[in-house]
Parts: C-alpha cells; sequence; structure tokens
C-alpha cells in the first residue's frame, strides 16, 4: 500500500472510512468525523499529530469509522493540500470519474 | 445452463441471513472490525478508497439474461449506475453501503447469484472459456467440469482454511482465453486415443509478487477421477503449504521450492490413497445430471452462409469492421460469436452502465439464446448469435457506445481499478489505459498494428495481469508519486510466459510515449506477418531497449 504517514512530516491530520457506507471523514477541531479535508484539524509536529490521532480514537471509535489513520499534508499559500496522490483522491474521488465522490458536490 | 437445486438455494438464503445478522452486530458496535473483516470478506465485500466494494460471482463467466437485468437493477438501485467486469469474470460494485448490502444479496440471489469464494483463502470462483460451448473444435463443454468443481470446493470443510486464497482455470479447447497456466490449478479438457475424456492438470502458476507459469502435473486423469486428484493436490498443499508467510503461501511457491517431479511424486502418491478409497469418485448419473445442463441450446438449423450477413458488410464499413474484429466462427452453421468491447476509445476498461448492461441483457434474450458470457480479458459475449441478426445486433450496441471494433488490439486493454479505488494501489491505471487508448485511437492504425495485448496493474498484486500483457505496465510509487515500469513478452494463451521489465520506471508524463516507442520499434522490424508477439520472441528485448533508453 502506497504509505500514509511520511517520517519526519511536519503537517498531519487523521482520516478513516465511515462504517456505515465507507466515505472517506477527517477528525476536525471540534471533535467529530466531518466529510470534507477542509474541515479536518492539521496537527503541527510529531507529538499534536500523536494527541490528535489519540483524541480521534476514543473507546468508542470501532462504532463510528474504520482504520483511522494519520497522513501527510503540506501547506499550499494558506490552505493545506494532501501530500500523496492517494490522499488526494480520497479527498476528491475517482479522477477518471469526476461526477462521482466529494468532488461532484464541489 | 446450471440451475440451482434446492440445496443450493438453502445455502445461499442462510448465507444471507447469516450475513444481515453479521452487518447488524457490526453496525451496532456488538463487533469490532477485527472480528467483522473476515467475515464481510467470506461475502465478498472489501474496503476501497472512497466506500465499500462488492464483488459477485458469476461462475464460469456464464449469466442468463435475468441476471444481467438483475446486475443493471443492482447497479442502479444500490450503487452510481455504473459496474466495473473484472479479470476473473465477475463483477464489482464500487459504492454500495454496508448497511444495504444484506437486501442487495437478497434481491441477487432471486436469481440464484451470489458473493459467496469471491474472496477470502477459500477456492475462488472456477473461470472458463468465454467461448464455452459455442466454439467449433472444442474437446468438451468446459463449463461441465467448472461446475463439478465448483459444487465438489463451495463449502468444503478443508478448503475453508487455506493458506491463502486458491484459483482454478478450465479450458476445452486447445486456444487458451481463460489463462490456465496462471491459475494455481489449470486445466485443459482432453481427449485420449480411446476415446475417452480427461484432463490434463498444471498446477502452480500465479501472478502477483512472485509470477510463475503453472508446472504440467499429469497428461492425463480420467474424467471420473479429477475430483480425487484435485484433492490430492489439495492435501499436499494443505500439509506443506507455507502458514507464516503470505508472500509464500500460494502453492505456486510451494511448486517452485519443491520441483516438478517431487510435487508429481507427492500428488501420486495422495492420489493413490483417495482413489483407493474411491470415495471421490464422481459416479456416472453425476455425471450426466450435470452434463445436461450445458447440453447445447436449441439451435435452428440454418445454412452456412447468410445473405443478409454479407450484405450488412458490403453496405456498411462499420458493420464489415466490426465483424472482422469482434464477429468469431461459431460451431453451428448460421450462426456467429458476437464480442462487445468494454474499452471504447477513452472509455474505463470494463465498467459497464445500468443502461447498457439492461440493453445487453435484452439482446441475449432476443437474440442469443438468453446467454452472455464474461471475458477475463473485461469485455462481454453473446456466445449465439444468428448470421441474420448480427447487423440488428451491431446496430442495438451501437447506439450504446457498445460497438468498438477493437478486439485484442492495442486499445483492447485490461486495466485494474489502481488508485483511483482501490485502497492497496501505488498508481492510477485507468486514466494510463484511457490515454493509451486515445494515443491509438484510430482504428485502421489499430489493425496495422496487430494483435497487441497491454495489461496494467496499479502495483504488484497483478489484478490487471500486466505480467502476461505483450506490454505490461506496473504501476510503482515513488515517495507519493505515481510511476511506471514496462515488461514485454508476456503471454496468457496456450503459450503462457511471464514478461521481462524493460529498466527503469516511467513518469506519468512519459510512460504514454514509451508505449509508442515500443509499439513503433515493433512496426519498424516486424518480418511479414508478425504479429507484436512473435517480433519480440525473435528480437528479444536489446531493440525495445535501445530505443527506450537512448
Ligand atoms: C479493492 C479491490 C481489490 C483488492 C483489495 C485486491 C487484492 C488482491 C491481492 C492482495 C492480490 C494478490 C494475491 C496474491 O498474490 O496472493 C490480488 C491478485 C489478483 N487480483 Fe485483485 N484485488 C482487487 C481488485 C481486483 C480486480 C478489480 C480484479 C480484476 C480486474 C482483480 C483480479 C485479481 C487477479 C486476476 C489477481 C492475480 C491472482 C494470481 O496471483 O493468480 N482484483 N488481488
Ligand atoms: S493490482 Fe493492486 S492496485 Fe490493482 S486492483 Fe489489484 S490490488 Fe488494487
Amino acid at each position: 500500500m502506497a504509505q500514509h504517514a511520511a517520517k519526519g512530516a511536519r503537517f498531519q491530520a487523521v482520516t478513516a472510512n465511515r462504517l456505515s457506507d465507507g466515505e472517506v471523514v477527517y477528525w476536525s477541531a471540534d471533535n467529530r468525523w466531518v466529510e470534507g479535508f477542509t474541515e479536518a484539524e492539521i496537527a503541527d509536529g510529531a507529538d499534536a499529530a500523536d494527541a490528535l490521532l489519540a483524541r480521534a480514537m476514543p473507546a468508542d471509535f470501532e462504532a463510528h469509522v474504520l482504520e483511522p489513520y494519520l497522513f501527510e499534508v503540506l501547506e499550499d499559500g494558506s490552505f493545506y493540500k494532501p501530500a500523496s496522490v492517494r490522499e488526494t483522491i480520497r479527498a476528491a474521488g475517482p479522477t477518471v470519474r469526476l461526477d462521482l465522490g466529494k468532488q461532484a458536490g464541489a | 445452463m446450471y440451475r440451482y437445486d434446492e440445496f443450493d438455494h438453502q445455502l445461499v438464503a442462510d448465507r444471507v441471513s447469516q450475513f444481515r445478522g453479521q452487518v447488524e452486530r457490526r453496525v451496532s458496535g456488538a463487533l469490532t472490525e477485527d472480528q467483522f473483516k473476515p467475515l464481510r470478506l467470506m461475502n465478498g465485500v472489501y474496503l476501497q478508497l472512497h466506500a465499500y466494494m462488492l464483488r459477485v460471482a458469476i461462475p464460469y463467466g456464464t449469466l442468463r439474461s435475468e441476471q444481467m437485468r438483475m446486475l443493471a437493477h443492482i447497479a442502479r438501485k444500490y450503487d452510481r449506475g455504473y459496474s466495473h467486469f473484472t479479470t476473473r469474470q465477475n463483477i464489482q460494485y464500487n459504492w454500495p453501503a454496508l448497511d444495504k448490502i444484506p437486501d442487495l444479496l437478497d434481491e441477487l440471489a432471486t436469481v440464484e447469484m451470489h458473493a459467496i469464494q469471491t474472496s477470502g483463502n477459500c477456492i475462488r470462483n472456477v473461470t472458463s472459456d468465454q467461448y464455452a460451448g459455442a466454439i467449433a473444435d472444442e474437446v468438451e463443454d468446459p463449463r461441465i467440469i467448472s461446475e463439478i468443481i465448483r459444487q465438489w470446493s463451495t463449502f468444503h470443510p478443508e478448503f475453508t482454511y487455506l493458506p491463502r486464497k486458491f484459483k482454478i482455470a478450465v479450458t476445452g479447447h486447445e486456444n487458451d482465453r481463460a489463462a490456465i497456466k496462471l491459475h494455481d490449478i489449470g486445466i485443459v479438457v482432453k481427449q485420449n486415443s480411446a476415446g475417452e475424456i480427461g484432463y490434463e492438470v498444471h498446477v502452480g502458476g500465479g501472478q502477483g509478487r512472485t509470477p510463475f507459469v503453472a508446472k504440467k502435473m499429469t497428461d492425463f486423469v480420467p474424467k471420473e477421477k479429477l475430483l480425487a486428484y484435485l484433492e490430492a493436490v489439495m492435501r499436499v498443499y494443505n500439509m506443506l503449504g507455507r502458514r507464516d508467510n503470505s508472500y509464500k503461501a500460494r502453492i505456486k511457491i510451494l511448486v517452485h521450492e519443491t520441483g516438478q517431479e517431487e510435487m508429481q511424486r507427492l500428488v501420486e502418491a495422495e492420489f493413490a490413497k483417495i482413489d483407493a478409497s474411491d470415495m471421490l469418485t464422481v459416479p456416472q448419473e453425476e455425471i450426466d445430471r450435470i452434463s445436461a445442463y450445458f447440453a447445447p441450446p436449441a439451435f435452428e438449423t440454418l445454412p452456412a452462409e447468410s445473405e443478409t450477413f454479407t450484405q450488412a458488410q458490403a453496405a456498411d464499413a462499420d458493420v464489415a469492421r466490426f465483424v472482422r474484429a469482434n464477429v468469431v466462427a461459431h460451431k453451428q452453421a448460421g450462426y456467429a460469436i458476437v464480442n462487445i468491447s468494454l474499452k471504447p476509445i477513452g472509455g474505463v476498461p470494463g465498467d459497464a452502465t445500468d443502461t447498457q448492461m439492461d440493453v445487453i441483457a435484452d439482446l441475449a434474450e432476443n437474440h442469443s439464446l438468453d446467454e452472455v458470457r464474461v471475458t477475463h480479458e473485461q469485455n462481454l459475449v453473446l456466445p449465439h448469435v444468428k448470421l441474420d441478426d448480427v447487423k440488428a445486433v451491431y446496430d442495438a450496441l451501437a447506439a450504446h457506445e457498445l460497438a468498438t471494433a477493437n478486439l485484442g488490439l492495442i486499445s483492447d486493454q485490461i486495466a485494474c481499478p489502481g488508485l483511483d479505488y482501490c485502497n492497496l494501489a501505488n498508481a492510477r491505471s485507468i486514466p494510463l489505459a484511457q490515454e493509451i487508448s486515445e494515443r491509438f485511437a484510430d482504428l485502421d492504425r489499430q489493425y496495422d498494428i496487430g494483435e497487441l495485448k497491454i495489461k496494467i496493474s496499479g502495483c504488484i498484486n497483478a489484478c490487471g495481469h500486466h505480467h502476461v500483457g505483450h506490454i505490461g505496465i506496473l504501476g510503482v510509487d515513488k515517495k507519493g508519486t505515481e510511476f511506471y515500469q514496462i515488461s514485454l513478452g508476456g503471454a496468457a494463451d496456450e503459450n503462457a510466459a511471464i514478461g521481462q521489465i524493460t529498466g527503469r520506471a516511467f513518469t506519468e508524463e512519459d510512460i504514454v510515449d514509451a508505449i509508442e516507442t515500443v509499439v513503433t520499434t515493433y512496426t519498424d522490424l516486424r518480418a511479414d506477418g508478425e504479429r507484436f508477439i512473435d517480433t519480440y520472441n525473435r528480437l528479444g528485448m536489446a531493440p525495445f531497449k535501445e530505443r527506450l533508453y537512448d
């Protein structure tokens, strides 16, 4: 699998797939799973990332999502964007079906 | 065609209601993902990048029209209006919601379909020749023994926890269209000098991380003894197959490490024990019962030539091209095999919309004695079309973007879902297939290039068969960026071979140019009548490498 958290990554966010329908979700600053990457909380530094992942995985997390993990994001002007092609595609939808996935609603 | 008996109906119904309970317990939080994952995988439910994916079995690639219609209905109701035909003659849905899957499976069961044996370390859905029962010079319809194997292997207690998944393919024709030598077990139906039907058995083929062409284990097992022989292979595998390392757990590794002769000896010894007990000898009545399901359909007696057919080609160059590329001679006078390419120029290989599937179901019902076939090259087939009807079938297909006349040509590529959908991918496969097909869109150029099989996988698991493409393309990941490695000289037919890597990988920007370089190297150097694979086999890698890396 193309991997997520690059060693030495400065900025990271937490993502998972929602249990009921597999939808890609992100952990947000107000402590819930949201569908849009733009609402994801961004952790700066390794300690902040660990703390973020811990918050995203309370005792009952399995009742809501599958397999939360950290992935690297990059600063892009005043915004952030996923570092890998994989996470870019997860955040948007299939590049071969622009009518499907999150990008369809955008 | 095979119809469920009561036992099958009950088994599938029980399995769906059991899964419904499991899904409810997972959604309520009573089951953890670790507990649930093996259960969902046993029912064909994977997690991809954007959603769950459901893989539905199409045993030996044969469908009735009502089944195709149901697949269309499911695409419409539970998915997003399309689905994907795979290299294992199965169909995948990319967006079903977990809590709706039990309902979906209930609907599927009404047409005798299910998702059993589509994942997990069991004997997977048996695959076969898409021209079964339609092509001339077939020794016997390969679906007969495929069905016998299916019945023996489904839920066989010894085979539920194999070291790894296990795939079997069968061909009844000397031209192998089922890639049997790339399966854990590949079977060729044979007739001996006494006129008896039996089977040549190859073991230990496979793709993935360490590809191997299967080794021949025996020239001839009599028909009634085949299950005993296969059971012997499975027992040797169950005893000696490695369970410590999933990368080394496939039978191909066991055969490779044990050697062909020693493996033959082990299997023969086990076979002798099983055979002595006679337990697995298939009774003649049972063979007859299953053979009856695959009795030839009600062909009409027709003249070998059709004036309508000849005139349609003369009148319309597009029809003539379609016939030339996609229509194959039938064993029955007055009939033809019509291939439906799911590779429109710039399209997604193997995808079909719900409307297209409905159109194909109607064509099967009205013009192909109710049958559709799925090919491992991700196309569909109407196996029994009257020559008189080919033009009407062509018109209906053309009206729904289903008449691309490119079968076996450079734009008829295999591509796995890759990084657009797949959780394990390193790189995208589909956009590359699209760009290559756009680059070579001109059909006349494609006919000039001739038979050329490009196969693309988004990672080393090789779902897109890249190892056995005449030109294979493998997506690799370098620090989060996509790269593509080319291999040449692979083949998936009766002359199966694993391709050789050309050298360093290409960037996304350069890969299509590199493919064009390979193709022009071939067209520059080919001798009269040589296909790409012939030229490669004559000249080897050197001239291609030279042009690629200068
Ligand atoms: C989420 C989707 C998929 C997953 C997770 C997946 C997973 C895998 C894995 C792990 C392997 C390697 C097995 C091994 O070497 O032991 C494999 C092989 C394979 N898969 Fe898939 N696959 C997926 C989709 C597909 C699709 C769409 C196709 C058909 C187009 C396909 C057909 C195959 C084939 C033919 C092989 C080669 C088997 C062999 O080694 O003989 N898979 N798959
Ligand atoms: S080859 Fe790799 S990327 Fe392609 S479908 Fe298989 S597992 Fe996914």
